[in-house]
Formats: C-alpha cells, sequence, structure tokens
C-alpha cells in the first residue's frame, strides 16, 4: 500500500529578551546555577508577574513577518501540571486568546518541492527550568536560571507531507526568527526546539491517522531522521496488523529510534484557566503598525533581491539568504570585493567548509568578511590563483593577517612575467623528452589533455605560483611549434 | 452535577493533595454541591453579554526590559531543604 506522511510542527523559540517574560532576572545563557532566578521566577508566595514589553514586541513581530493577524487582546493562563523544574506547579501560556493568531509561511525543499504551511497560531509563554539528574545522593538537581524565559510556541497545521519539508519549515523559521532578530537561533543551547506531531494514512485517504509526538529536538538533521524512523515505525505496525498509539515518543539520535515517554491515555489534565495574576494585554492598531516598520527585510524578500540584484542561482540565494548572519556576511563579501558570484562560492564553500569542520557560528569565524573579500580581490586581479588563495585562506583562519600580509610575508604572489614563466617552460620541455615525444606522436585532438603533465611540472618548479592562463599558453605554443 | 468518589480522588491526585480516606465522602458531597451552584447560575442567560476578565476594566501593565533583579541565589536558597553546587535538590524525577 502507498502511505502518505502527515507532519504538524510546533516549534518553541526562545526570545533573545535581555530579562525574564514575567521577572526583572536576566536571560543570560551559561551563568552558575539560580543565580538568574529571582522571588517571581521561584513562586514564592507574595510576588506578581509583570509582563516584559519587549517579549510582546518581539511576538508582534514574529506575527507580522507570517502573514498573521495579531491578537489584539492575548490573555495569559494557568497550565497546570507538577514538574520540580516548575516551581508554581503552573505554566503561564496562552490558550483561546493568544497573541498572534491564523498566518502561513512558503516553504521550498531542497528537490524544489513548494508548499505554502498554514500556522494555527504562536502564543507566548514561559519556559521552564532545568533538571539535572546526575546523582546528587540520590536526588535531583534543579537550576532555575531558565525558569521564565519567554518563549514563543509557533504551531503549524499538519500541511507538511515529508520529513523533508518538515527541516524545510523549521529552516524556514529560523531564518526568519533570526532575522528579525527575536532569537539567536542557536539550536544547541536550546533556544529553538521542536516537537513533530506525525502521523500516516493511505493514499487518498481523508481521515488522518493516529498522530504520536516526537519530543524536544533540536536540530535540522534529527528533524527529518526522527521523522523517518517514526515513519518507518508507524507503518511497519500497522501492516502488521498493530494500531498506532496516541503517545508522546522520545528520539534517541544515538540509536536512530524513537521510544515511548508517556501515552495520551495518563495525559496531565492541564486544567486550563485564566491567569488571575495577569490581566488581559490589549494593544491597539497604531502599536502594530509602529512595529510593522521597524520589521526588516525577511527572508523571502532577500532570495529575491540576491537573484535580481547579485544574479545568484534560485539555489545559491536560498542558501545565502537561509541564515540571515550568513546573508549579512556574504553582503559584506560582496561590498569588500565586487564579485557576487565569486562572494558567493567561497561564503557557501571553503568559509562553510571551515566552519562546519570546527562547528562555529558564521558570527564568531575568525575570517572576517573585510578579511575574505580583500583574499577574493586578489584572486579577481590575478595576484593569486584560486588555488593558492585556499593556502592563504588556512593561514588567515588559523593566524589571522590580511591577505596582502600573507601573500607578501609567504612570496605567493602570482608569476605573471611571461619572460620568467618562458624560461621554466623551456626548461620543463628539456628535461621531458619521453612526454615530449608521446604529445608530438598523439593526435592533435588529443594533445590538449597531455599538457597536464607539463603545466604539473611548471606549477612544481613555480611552488604553484605561476599563473595558470599564462603557462598554458605559453606551453601550447612551445610543444606545438616543436610538432611542425 | 454530581461527583463520585473516584472524581473526588483523581482531583485531589492532580492537585498532589493527601486526603484521608475517612473525608472522601464529606469532599464529595461539598464539591457536588458548589457545582449543583454553578449548574444554578449556568441557567441565567447571558447572550450577549460579553465575559468579564476584571471587574476594574483594566489592562495589563508591561515592564521595561531591563534587569532589575540581581543574583540573590544565597537569600533565596537559605529556606531550601537541601542544596548543592548551587542546585536545590528535590527527590529524584524519572521519565
Amino acid at each position: 500500500m502507498e502511505w502518505e506522511v502527515v507532519i504538524g510542527l510546533e516549534i518553541h523559540v526562545q526570545l533573545s529578551t535581555t530579562t525574564k517574560i514575567f521577572s526583572g532576572a536576566s536571560t543570560a545563557f551559561g551563568a552558575e546555577p539560580n543565580t538568574q532566578a529571582c522571588a517571581v521566577d521561584l513562586a514564592l508566595p507574595g510576588t506578581l508577574p509583570v509582563f516584559n514589553e519587549n517579549a510582546l514586541r518581539m511576538a508582534v513581530m514574529f506575527g507580522l513577518a507570517v502573514n498573521a493577524e495579531i491578537g489584539k487582546r492575548s490573555v495569559f493562563e494557568r497550565k497546570n501540571y507538577f514538574y520540580p523544574d516548575l516551581p508554581k506547579g503552573y505554566q503561564t501560556t496562552q490558550l483561546a486568546e493568544p497573541i498572534v493568531g491564523p498566518g502561513f509561511v512558503d516553504i521550498e525543499t531542497e528537490e524544489g518541492v513548494q508548499r505554502r504551511v498554514r500556522l494555527h497560531h504562536a502564543h507566548l509563554e514561559e519556559d521552564a527550568g532545568k533538571s539535572l539528574h546526575e546523582d546528587f545522593h540520590g536526588m535531583s538537581g534543579i537550576d532555575l536560571n531558565r525558569a521564565g524565559t519567554p518563549l514563543v510556541e509557533i504551531v503549524s497545521e499538519p500541511d507538511m507531507r515529508s520529513s523533508k519539508e518538515a527541516a524545510a519549515y523549521a529552516r524556514k523559521i529560523h531564518a526568519i526568527v533570526t532575522t528579525l532578530g527575536i532569537c539567536d537561533g542557536n539550536m544547541a543551547e536550546g533556544s529553538m526546539r521542536c516537537d513533530c506531531n506525525v502521523s500516516v494514512r493511505p493514499k487518498g485517504q481523508e481521515e488522518y491517522g493516529t498522530r504520536t509526538e516526537l519530543k524536544n529536538i533540536n536540530s535540522f538533521r534529527f528533524i527529518e531522521r526522527a521523522i523517518d524512523t517514526e515513519v518507518a515505525r508507524q507503518i511497519d505496525l500497522i501492516e502488521d496488523g498493530g494500531t498506532v498509539l496516541q503517545e508522546t515518543r522520545l528520539y534517541d539520535p544515538d540509536k536512530n529510534q524513537t521510544r515511548s515517554m508517556r501515552s495520551k491515555e495518563d495525559a496531565n489534565d492541564y486544567r486550563y484557566f485564566p491567569c488571575p495574576d495577569l490581566l488581559p494585554v490589549v494593544i491597539d492598531d497604531s502599536y502594530i503598525e509602529a512595529i510593522r516598520e521597524t520589521l526588516p527585510e525577511l527572508p523571502d524578500a532577500r532570495r529575491e533581491r540576491f537573484i535580481s540584484e547579485y544574479k545568484l542561482s534560485d539555489y545559491d540565494a536560498g542558501v545565502l539568504s537561509g541564515y540571515s548572519a550568513q546573508a549579512d556576511y556574504y553582503e559584506a563579501v560582496v561590498k569588500a570585493c565586487g564579485d557576487t558570484k565569486l562572494a558567493a562560492n567561497w561564503v557557501m564553500g571553503e568559509l562553510a567548509k571551515y566552519l562546519n569542520q570546527n562547528d562555529i557560528d558564521i558570527k564568531q569565524s575568525p575570517v572576517s568578511a573585510d578579511q575574505l573579500g580583500g583574499l577574493l580581490e586578489r584572486i579577481k586581479d590575478d595576484t593569486i590563483s584560486g588555488n593558492i588563495a585556499k593556502k592563504v585562506f588556512e593561514t588567515m583562519w588559523t593566524d589571522g593577517g590580511s591577505a596582502d600580509e600573507i601573500i607578501e610575508a609567504k612570496g605567493l604572489k602570482q608569476v605573471t612575467d611571461t619572460g620568467a614563466i618562458e624560461k621554466i617552460v623551456d626548461d620543463v620541455i628539456a628535461n621531458a623528452d619521453k612526454q615530449v615525444e608521446q604529445y608530438k606522436a598523439a593526435e592533435p585532438e588529443k594533445r590538449g589533455k597531455m599538457l597536464g603533465f607539463f603545466m604539473g611540472q611548471v606549477m612544481k618548479a613555480t611552488g604553484g605560483k605561476a599563473n595558470p592562463g599564462a603557462v598554458t599558453g605559453i606551453l601550447k605554443k612551445k610543444l606545438d611549434a616543436l610538432c611542425d | 452535577m454530581s461527583l463520585d468518589r473516584s472524581d473526588v480522588e483523581r482531583i485531589a491526585h492532580l492537585a498532589r493533595l493527601q486526603i484521608d480516606e475517612s473525608d472522601i465522602p464529606a469532599y464529595t458531597e461539598n464539591l457536588s454541591n458548589i457545582l449543583n451552584l454553578i449548574d444554578q447560575m449556568q441557567q441565567t442567560d447571558t447572550s450577549g453579554v460579553a465575559p468579564l476578565a476584571n471587574p476594574l476594566d483594566a489592562v495589563q501593565r508591561l515592564r521595561a526590559d531591563e534587569v532589575t533583579e540581581g543574583n540573590q541565589r544565597e537569600a533565596l536558597q537559605k529556606a531550601a531543604p537541601a542544596v548543592e553546587d548551587g542546585l536545590f535538590l528535590v527527590p529524584r524525577v524519572i521519565e
């Protein structure tokens, strides 16, 4: 039987506010345990939450960026459950009247599948603390620094039909929130976390199958792998005559499998009700319009501009605009070197390779856009070849310095002086009788390929510094002269 | 609307309240009475009346995004029964 996969995502985005959603404690990452948890975050008696204006502003920005209606009246509710990292015994969240109503984003997979994914809504809520289950004499340790960090939870409709679409959607949300500057986008630190609702149904069937929820996935690659694994599990189960249970499952990246966490049968009864400590949040059109005017260029618009202004291919424009820090870096390189295509090749090629290998975000790149731009200028004006440029880049990455300094210090300047090249070519030819004979014996149309050997010898003799274009021309001229 | 014994046990569990077996019949009756009162109130025709969130018709005040609460760990952990390495210690939680 042919199966269709149905996926909906709930993405939690940590807002990059300075302070908590309901208290004046800092949200900076990586502080000593419990040094950023104040009386409000700890839910001590007599404390009252006060809503952070910046969290509201950021949520509205997001809503505007995804073509959504903004809730002019939104209401905080209490979601009641007990867990030690939730000191109040409830999470303050929104349910019936969220800040962001229905909207949509357009996605495209690497294979070029396009789809509009509808957003059901997005709401504001607070994050919980962290439980550390290492052994503290048979007890658990609780760090409440994260408790009260503002989150926007973005709930999609079940509009995605493959794991690749789900990953493309998550990437698009990541691109939007980082472009807006409302989230640092650091998935490894948990700034963006994803729950995937997955079900399968026979192709053509209208009714949805029973879904499972995969919790807390924190990389795009794991979104794809977790969904693929879960889809295979569900199809096997059904084809063997079983039924899928509605439950929460955990994805284990090491074993590449999902396992049951809890079934909805004994699911928590959250007993939502409007929070009596917080009044309805009311905003007007002028507030919303003032925020609309502050919106930066969004990823879709930037991609279009990269195509029209920089003449990039669809693919390159999509990759470069997909992450705002990368797009900013790229534009700075273009500004420095004036060559849009060369800049694109290097940002997506050599630079991306080094960043990936060293697991470094482009914002922390040891090679600045100006440095890279300076290097590309030297390729353009024939001071160095592309291959030598890679060596210069390597030095730049490890030791710093400008392209000109490195080229000077290492004597890498390309030899373009034809007199000097001719002399080297003569030497090479004089010392390669066998290859010269083969060249002469070859059909004229096959000789081009045979230049490789001589080229290699010249490059060896010059330490790769000879201008490849000039060498080819001289070699051809001199060898062909021998053939007449 | 009336509750039975299992409803009361469930509510107590959700609220993490320990209750005496012998008190359950009284709780059952009292809670049922409250729900009956609500049932009675529900008879009132409120169509066309907007829900009231606050009798003062007030809206939420907003706070500037500035740090006003520094590190108060030492003071705040004084009341905790067990702490170590800056962490609050609680009975082991296992998912």
